[in-house]
């Protein structure tokens, strides 16, 4: 089958002498056909190919030529080890098929059977549709091909997030050990404003007594500071009054002084 | 027309490395502080169009906004300086693709029936991360296969803007055609 096929191949005129026969020293690639066929992308492809070759229109398909030579390129494909997809065998079978069947005498067809061929032609017209527009649209001008975007380059920041970690299962749970024995911060302290601070009120009675040796408990209190105001007062007082900066004297008259003990 | 906003406009297609809407330079704009109506950038690009015209540079207008770009007459001397060859597209590829556009959605049976050929895993992935087709969902039949419906981001690397923009699918067999195959037997 594979020197029959050669034999239809045109032979070339080297020097007036015409080649009728492959030189016996000629290399040819083991690949090389191989390489041929698997630009078909798949048996329609292949037998579209073979129609155009016999320069036909595919309504004149005349199968049973057809079939002769897809089986040719079939079992070339074989002989050459080339790895057949189902497909192509699908075809052949298909192939085969109406071609026995266009055997049949005529008069064995029943009145309304459509022609065994119009399947298949209605298949590769078909696909010959989206074959020719495929190839429309394959030089179309595609980007990053035959278009390119003018762009100012965006800066590369490189962050590097894949540090190793590089930790035993010991180590790793001696960390959770540690983590879970950690007390409890989660705590919650609310801490107040003082409205009214001892020692800050033991500051204003410093002063006072600065100026003034002696001052009267009452004048040293603030009228809207209510009765907060006096209890922190009287605590300042009793506070200096133990630490020995100030004397408390209390006579009749119920008021209460504050004498600097500081000379 | 402000040339500042012309020359950020400028700015803003270049930074952007891809088609970009005329709304989203707006909000770019309006992020800098300056208020403008979409027909000012519309005039900025026509500014820059013309400006363009005697350089290496075009603005076109594809399926996702518009995109600064070099002219395809160059293209040749920046494959050089790359000296890189872009793969070649598989005729398998382009013809699935083919068939997605023109008849989706279509499920991957639907592209084996035209094709007359199994529809390989790989052409499908190729296409889904060249981000040339989405699925867009399943079709409630046994097995309920995938649908597939190819994107934006196909027509930009074509330059088109429109699926419709596509070239005209050859017309189909007539069934009369057919009819007339039964007499030739």
């Amino acid at each position: 089958m594979l020197n029959n096929n050669i034999n239809q191949l045109e032979f070339p005129t080297y020097m007036g002498e015409k080649f009728e026969k492959l030189p016996d020293d000629l290399f040819i690639p083991p690949n090389a056909l191989e390489i041929c066929l698997e630009t078909f992308s798949g048996p329609l492809d292949l037998l579209l190919y073979l129609i155009r070759k016999e320069n036909i229109n595919i309504l004149d398909l005349d199968v049973s030529n057809i079939t002769d030579q897809y089986l040719e390129y079939i079992e070339m494909m074989d002989a050459l080890k080339f790895e057949l997809a189902a497909d192509y065998l699908v075809m052949a079978a298909t192939l085969a098929e109406i071609k026995s069947r266009l055997m049949l005498p005529k008069d064995s067809f029943e009145e309304e059977e459509e022609d065994p061929r119009a399947a298949l032609i209605k298949r590769l017209q078909e696909y010959q549709r989206f074959k020719i527009v495929s190839e429309k649209i394959a030089v179309l001008p595609l980007v990053d091909r035959d278009t390119f975007i003018a762009s100012a380059k965006k800066p590369e920041i490189k962050i590097d997030n894949h540090h190793e970690i590089n930790i035993s299962s010991e180590e790793l749970y001696d960390t959770i050990r540690e983590v879970l024995s950690r007390p409890n911060y989660k705590t919650n302290h609310l801490i107040d404003f003082e409205e009214l601070s001892t020692q800050e009120r033991i500051q204003i009675l410093l002063n006072f007594l600065d100026k003034q040796n002696i001052i009267t408990f009452s004048k040293t209190l603030k009228k809207n500071e209510g009765k907060k105001g006096v209890v922190v007062t009287l605590l300042a007082s009793l506070e200096l009054a133990k630490d020995g900066y100030v004397e408390l004297i209390q006579n009749k008259s119920d008021e209460l002084f504050l004498k600097s003990k500081q000379v | 027309m402000d040339i500042k906003i012309t020359n950020i406009v400028e700015a803003i297609l270049l930074g952007a490395g891809r088609p970009i809407r005329i709304s989203e330079m707006r909000s770019i704009l309006e992020n800098d502080g300056i208020s403008v109506e979409l027909s000012d950038i519309k005039k900025s690009l026509n500014i820059l169009e013309e400006r363009y015209a005697d350089t290496s540079l075009e603005i076109i207008d594809v399926a996702s906004g518009y995109r600064i770009q070099i002219k395809n007459e160059h293209s040749a001397s920046l494959s050089h300086l790359w000296n890189e060859k872009t793969p070649r597209i598989s005729k398998a590829l382009m013809e699935t693709i083919s068939i997605i556009a023109y008849k989706q959605p279509v499920t991957r049976g639907d592209i084996e029936d035209i094709r007359g050929v199994t529809v390989s895993t790989k052409t499908i992935r190729d296409l889904l991360e060249r981000n040339w087709i989405k699925l867009s969902g399943y079709r409630e039949v046994p097995g309920r296969p995938a649908l597939y419906v190819t994107t934006k981001d196909f027509l930009n690397d074509l330059s088109l803007k429109n699926i419709s923009e596509l070239p005209d699918l050859p017309e189909s067999i007539d069934n009369k055609d057919i009819d007339l195959l039964s007499k030739a037997v």
